[in-house]
């Protein structure tokens, strides 16, 4: 069975911004650890019953290091994606150039988190699925493949779905919905000499034109500032004074 | 003259508080407003939609659509390739994303995620940086424009309006198309109330130090009565609790009078979805953190033993 993976990389810190309010990449940025559940997904998929693991990340060239960490975890190949054209990519943008990249190995199964840990839109795997004419698993907090299909518990407001989805079909995973292994020193030395294509948009059939960015920030504002309160160390009457808050907010 | 539409999701109560919330967003920047709703009983939100300002609401009643995201974004764009609607909202629920993310891949207009108002219909508002900047983004290229506004930005009023006139559709889906098959849908009773209505949020991140820690703040919930307990994206990344817990961007926004954070270091993604709280307690080792210097109350101290000690001392004060 083989298996697509999307891998973002962004900031794993608090993120910082410059003069003119624009994130600030490049120091402590990382696989996003979003990512990981379904790396070890497709990881445990493919030890089970063969065929290859392939990540696919979209970025600058730091980026490959998203890739690096899932190669090291043990996923097969990797592709970056990498374009000026690119910078400030939108969400569909994003779901054009994740589509095209999966279409480039023959696939059972694609693979991606929820949402990014730095955009949050929460779309974009949904976007992917339709441009590829694939059926979807999102939200996905466990996973079973057997026998062509997919069974998966998806999580809903009140409790979750049991769902089954023939394959090819593309899957979205909750944290939590697997336990993502540590890569080993042998994976990270193996990690190296493993098939990494970098390609450009024109490479995956793309033009500038299909990932313009169709959004642009018309007005920053900051929001009004909550005043801070009081700060007492625990112990003198800390507990009474929490029990006090709770009593005039009338909820004890 | 503009023209929205909503995506109205309902169940066997009726029509979601997003919906409503939608709809009056909806009002503010348009004069032309529907509503659309998926599957059996549709039809039934007539008079709720109305009320609330859409004049009218196309119900797509067919049994095949219900939990099949592909053919009600399928269904949804071929209708608005007909009517041909300004914008479209979305609540960023689970299954909002689902259908906004796939009608956006057959529409290939913009889009937007994460939306806590919407400012004009190609323009809608964001919080990002923990709600620090409001930020307004236009939205150009073709219509319709997908919005997605986050439950619980906005608060619902009602319009006065009549009930909205009916429009039965049924949606000619393409042939061949496969979805996901919901086998059983199940739902997770949990103690007490749930996070969207709690009067008392108790919510733990990574500074509760693992998953047991967890049973403390369900006993201190069970003292309070009528608290629930949620998590930090943290705290649920690290497999401590199921991503039902998670409070924050993509999370759940939780506005109760009181909300209780223990261990909770406030990263800016977790402070979007609790900051409108009435009164804020954080209790955390780390005097420095910034849930701590937002809070009305922040105590410095290991919540090990400044939680255990406050549910005694409710419950010493109820037995009194």
């Amino acid at each position: 069975m083989n298996v697509v993976v999307f891998a973002k990389w962004v900031p794993l810190g608090t993120p910082e911004l410059d003069e003119g309010r624009r994130l600030v990449r490049g120091h402590d940025d990382g696989l996003d650890a979003g990512d990981e559940f379904g790396i070890e997904l497709a990881l445990q998929l493919t030890e089970a019953d063969g065929g290859e693991v392939t990540v696919v990340t979209m970025g600058p060239e730091g980026a490959v290091a998203a890739i690096q960490r899932a190669l090291a975890m043990g996923a097969h190949r990797g592709i970056l994606v990498t374009d000026d054209a690119l910078a400030g990519a939108d969400a569909l943008a994003t779901a054009r150039v994740l589509a095209a990249a999966a279409r480039r190995q023959p696939f059972d199964l694609v693979i991606g988190g929820v949402e990014s840990s730095d955009g949050y839109t929460g779309t974009v795997p949904a976007t992917v699925a339709e441009l590829l004419d694939l059926p979807s698993v999102t939200f996905s907090r466990r996973v079973d493949v057997d026998a062509g299909e997919v069974r998966a518990e998806r999580q809903t407001a009140v409790g979750y779905d049991e769902v089954t989805c023939a394959l090819p079909a593309l899957i979205t995973l909750t944290a939590g919905a697997t336990e993502p292994r540590y890569p080993s020193v042998k994976g990270i030395m193996q990690a190296k000499s493993k098939p990494l294509d970098r390609v450009t948009l024109s490479d995956l059939g793309l033009a500038a034109a299909d990932v313009a960015p169709m959004q642009s920030v018309v007005a920053i504002e900051a929001a009004p500032e909550k005043p801070g309160g009081e700060i007492v160390e625990a112990g003198d009457d800390a507990i009474a004074r929490i029990a006090d808050l709770l009593a005039e907010a009338k909820v004890i | 003259m503009a023209t929205v539409w909503v995506v109205a999701e309902f169940d066997r109560d009726g029509a979601s508080g997003a919906t409503l919330e939608l709809l009056t967003a909806a009002r503010e920047v348009a004069d032309a407003r529907s509503a659309v709703a998926f599957g059996p009983g549709a039809e039934g939100l007539a008079d709720v939609v109305g009320a609330h300002g859409a004049t009218r609401l196309f119900a797509l009643g067919d049994d095949a659509i219900v939990g099949a995201p592909r053919a009600q974004a399928a269904a949804l764009g071929a209708l608005a390739s007909v009517h041909r609607p300004d914008l479209i909202l979305f609540s960023a629920s689970y299954e909002g994303r689902d259908v906004a993310g796939r009608l956006q891949g057959i529409t290939g207009t913009a889009l937007m995620g994460n939306a806590t108002g919407v400012v004009a219909p190609d323009r809608a508002r964001t919080e990002v940086f923990g709600g620090t900047l409001m930020v307004d983004v236009s939205l150009g290229g073709a219509t319709p424009r997908i919005v997605l506004v986050k439950p619980r930005s906005v608060e619902a009023a009602s319009s006065g309006g009549a009930a909205a006139e009916v429009e039965r559709v049924m949606p000619a889906l393409p042939a061949g198309l496969r979805d996901a098959t919901v086998v059983a849908r199940h739902e997770e009773t949990h103690a007490g109330p749930s996070l969207d209505t709690a009067s008392v949020v108790i919510s733990g991140g990574r500074g509760l130090g693992g998953p047991e820690a967890f049973a403390m703040l369900d006993d201190l919930a069970a003292a309070i009565g009528g608290a629930a307990v949620g998590a930090t994206r943290a705290a649920v990344d690290a497999g401590w609790v199921p991503y039902a817990y998670q409070i924050g961007q993509t999370g759940k926004t939780v506005t109760p009078e009181v909300y209780v954070a223990a261990g909770v270091s406030g990263a800016l993604q977790h402070i979007v979805g609790m900051k409108k709280s009435k009164r804020i307690v954080a209790i955390n080792k780390d005097r420095e953190a910034p849930l701590m210097r937002m809070a009305d109350l922040g105590v410095v101290g290991d919540v090990a033993t400044v939680v255990p000690a406050l549910t005694e001392e409710i419950r010493r004060r109820a037995g009194s």
